[in-house]
């Protein structure tokens, strides 16, 4: 049967199994939306910015591992949607976008609202196709879809010039796909996989480095029993958060620039490094020369460029993390001996010195203002039963909520790593939402991120989406002021956000709900009050302006030097002085 | 240390763009690359003159393979290889150097493919060495103009009687 391009784009989603598209609409895509507009399979949300839809698709995809997707215009629609492709391309998110292009025969032309778009997403996405032909579109949005999600999976823009939307094809849907240059490997050399369970079973003071690839590749499951099995400590970055459950007891927390001091010092002083899925970022390696100065280290990884970029690696296993897990399960279920918890406990006695040495500490006054960490906390163990999606901005709320908020199931976690974008949170809890209805899904934002996206929360009460977005709101750009107070000697260049909005109104202004918090007694009651409100809804807290997050290695600095309070000669107003907030004027600083 | 890699690529819309774009995005050194279609008008053969550290040298090859575009990579450096690179070079020549530019193409077994009152257009192709030869000894002439066509390189067949030493089967000037 002949179908207009735009009936082909239709069919071959459903096909993909396409449930949502984000889309903003424009001149050449009209044909398009035209035709989502006369069915029903697919639901269109409608984004108040391009932005906005590229950062739900992501939240789609990271809460069910497959692809969002998100449909935008030529020109300033793309130029619009790119930071979200970036963001993907940095995390190895699933997405495919659709751009509008001018008509074929335009294109070169600086047709109206013409952009390279192909030139302009080229370094941001895994593949971009610009279809020329309606007869290559369907073939071309299965190849996308293959590529997005297979592999290292990433960002695909299809680029559609107008025309192609319109002319008519033959329809059929290619079942399979065969890219010559392009075959992931699954699985890892079984030689390499011997080798590590080889010096996993001598190590004396093993640790596992595990990253998002984790999540990923869904190996969670294989990854507990590996740990359990021979009981090495669990080190997590902040993109495998969720993917080991955060209160194990193997679990050491988060590790890097921000992570905790047991499990720094656990990278620091190991004998033998598994990295899975991780990538040695250098928000995790620290001064790369004084990197794990005594250990060995073990790399499984899809990508092989991941393999020896930044550290040298003595094993390295190419290869999908679940499969590689299971193989290495299996040699080690029949090698390891019996009693592996008194092998390691020299190593787990260090381990707990340094737990109960430097523990994630904060001081909440009763009467004091609210401490930002405290809230999360709260937030964290008023909602544990309930399996809560979270998502964060960028920024010291982040990193608290890495901290604090130990999740137990991957999937769960959203947040912006390699490109740290503020203006993510919200959008991405969003799409999470448009993907699972029933859960609950938590924004925690900070008030300055927050603002990048706000007008995304008429698309909230539309789209019926009920996010809870906890402003975690300290009238700072509150990370660029930490750094202020170490390394600029507390000159608050452009980080104090003088003006603010109130955030209730605004919410109220959009139809949303608006709760505030500030009180320390009223935490609790608050939380639980926001939390029952059915719709979506902005929980403005007001925090103490000037908490810094801790423990810090300073960028550049080696993993086991960590700053862990604030230096004694820092000077600022405490969390005690000055409470009531007033809108629009600061309660601190014009005090 | 310098590195030939000869790349099969898709011969697509976007192909070469991308094999730049990894260079400079990534702050690899890519001294020069040359490209053409094959026998397969589908794929093209490039040839990329690189040069950094082992590590670097790793990386590179690896990012090119990840391309989605790049069929095949190859370090054409790590074997017996034979490279060629083809120069036209405008000599400048007052009617006293005329004779000279012509001795000189001779010895290089270059061509002269045009000719004008004050100039010859010399081609020479060979390796490296001979091109910047020829060039060196031409410049006190004066070179008015100088095309080069980038390096070319493909890999040596094994020599047919199995022997284990790596002979080069033919001289090459
Ligand atoms: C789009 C973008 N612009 C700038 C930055 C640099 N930056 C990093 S953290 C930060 C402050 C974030 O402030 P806020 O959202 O209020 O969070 P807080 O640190 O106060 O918790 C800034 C400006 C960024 N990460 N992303």
């Amino acid at each position: 049967m002949q179908l207009t391009g735009a009936e082909i784009f239709l069919e071959s989603l459903k096909r993909e199994g396409v449930k949502t598209i984000f889309a903003l609409p424009g001149g050449v895509v009209l044909k398009i939306f035209d035709v989502l507009h006369q069915q029903k399979d697919i639901e269109v949300i409608l984004t108040r910015h391009e932005q906005g839809a590229g950062f739900m698709a992501v939240g789609s995809a990271k809460a069910t591992g497959k692809a969002g997707v998100a449909l935008i215009t030529s020109g300033p629609g793309m130029t619009n949607v790119i930071t979200a492709l970036a963001d993907a391309y940095m995390d190895s998110v699933p997405i495919v976008v659709f751009s509008g292009q001018v008509p074929t025969a335009l294109i070169g032309n600086d047709a109206f609202q013409e952009a390279d778009n192909i030139g302009l997403s080229r370094p941001c996405t895994k593949y971009n196709f610009l279809v020329k032909d309606v007869n290559d579109l369907a073939a071309t949005i299965k190849e996308a879809f293959y590529i997005a999600t297979t592999g290292r999976p990433g960002p695909v823009l299809v680029d559609i010039p107008k025309d192609v939307s319109m002319d008519k094809a033959e329809f059929t849907y290619p079942d399979s796909v065969a890219i010559r240059g392009y075959s992931p490997t699954y699985d890892g050399s079984r030689w390499k996989i011997k080798q590590a369970a080889e010096a996993i079973a001598k190590s004396k003071r093993p640790i596992l480095y595990v990253g998002g690839g984790v999540v990923f590749s869904g190996a969670s499951k294989e990854l507990l029993e590996l740990a359990e099995m021979t009981q090495i400590p669990v080190d997590m970055t902040l993109m495998a958060l969720g993917g080991f459950p955060g209160n194990h007891p193997l679990s050491l927390g988060m590790l890097g620039m921000h992570g905790t001091y047991v499990a720094n010092m656990a990278m620091h002083y190991s004998d033998l490094v598994i990295a899975v899925g991780a990538r040695f970022d250098d928000r995790v390696t620290g001064k790369v020369s004084e990197f794990c100065p005594q250990a060995k280290i073990i790399h499984i990884d899809i990508d092989p460029t991941s393999i020896r970029k930044n550290v040298h690696v003595d094993i390295p296993i190419v290869g999908d993390c679940k499969r590689v897990l299971q193989e290495l399960n299996t040699i080690l279920r029949a090698t390891v001996n019996g009693n592996q918890r008194e092998f390691r406990k020299p190593w787990w006695d260090q381990l707990h010195n340094w737990q109960t040495e430097h523990p994630l500490h904060y001081e909440q006054d009763p009467d004091g203002q609210i401490k930002p960490q405290y809230l999360i906390e709260r937030l964290y163990k008023l909602t544990e039963g309930r399996d809560p999606i979270v998502s964060t901005d960028v920024g010291q709320h982040q990193m608290w909520t890495a901290q604090f908020f130990k999740l137990a199931h991957p999937r769960s976690w959203l947040t912006s790593g390699g490109l740290g974008t503020m203006g993510f949170g919200f959008p991405a809890a969003m799409g999470a939402q448009a993907a699972h209805r029933n859960r609950l899904v938590l924004c925690i934002a900070g008030d300055g991120s927050f603002q990048m996206n706000t007008q995304e929360l008429v698309t909230a009460v539309v789209a019926k989406l009920p996010v809870k977005v906890f402003v975690i709101n300290n009238r700072f750009h509150g990370m660029v002021r930490q750094w202020q107070d170490l390394f600029y000697e507390g000159r608050y260049a452009s980080s104090y956000l003088e003006q603010y909005p109130d955030f209730v109104k605004l919410a109220d202004a959009y139809g949303a709900a608006g709760v505030r918090i500030e009180k320390v007694s009223d935490v609790d009651t608050g939380i639980q009050e926001a939390l029952a409100i059915d719709g979506p809804v902005v929980i403005d807290v007001p925090v103490y302006q000037y908490e810094n997050c801790y423990p810090m290695i300073p960028a550049g600095g080696s993993n086991h030097e960590m700053l862990l309070h604030d230096p004694p000669d820092l000077k600022k107003p405490t969390s005690t002085g000055k409470k009531k907030t007033q809108q629009g004027k600061d309660p601190i600083l014009t005090a | 240390m310098e590195h030939i890699i000869s790349l099969t690529i898709e011969n697509k819309f976007g192909a070469l763009s991308r094999v730049a774009g990894l260079f400079s995005g990534r702050g690899f050194n890519i001294e020069s690359l040359s490209v053409a279609p094959t026998l397969d008008p589908s794929i093209s053969m490039m040839t990329i003159v690189t040069s950094g550290e082992e590590r670097i040298i790793e990386q590179i090859l690896k990012q090119l393979n990840k391309l989605i575009d790049v069929i095949k990579v190859i370090d054409i450096s790590e074997s017996e290889y034979v490279e060629r690179e083809t120069a036209l070079i405008k000599v400048h020549t007052r009617p006293e150097d005329r004779a000279e530019a012509l001795r000189i193409a001779d010895i290089f077994r270059a061509n002269v493919v045009d000719s004008s009152p004050m100039s010859y257009t010399i081609e020479v192709t060979g390796d490296i060495r001979k091109v910047q030869a020829i060039i060196y000894l031409l410049q006190p002439l004066g070179i008015k103009e100088l095309v080069r066509t980038g390096r070319v390189a493909i890999g040596r067949e094994p020599t047919r009687t199995a022997s284990t030493q790596s002979r080069p089967l033919a001289k090459v000037n």
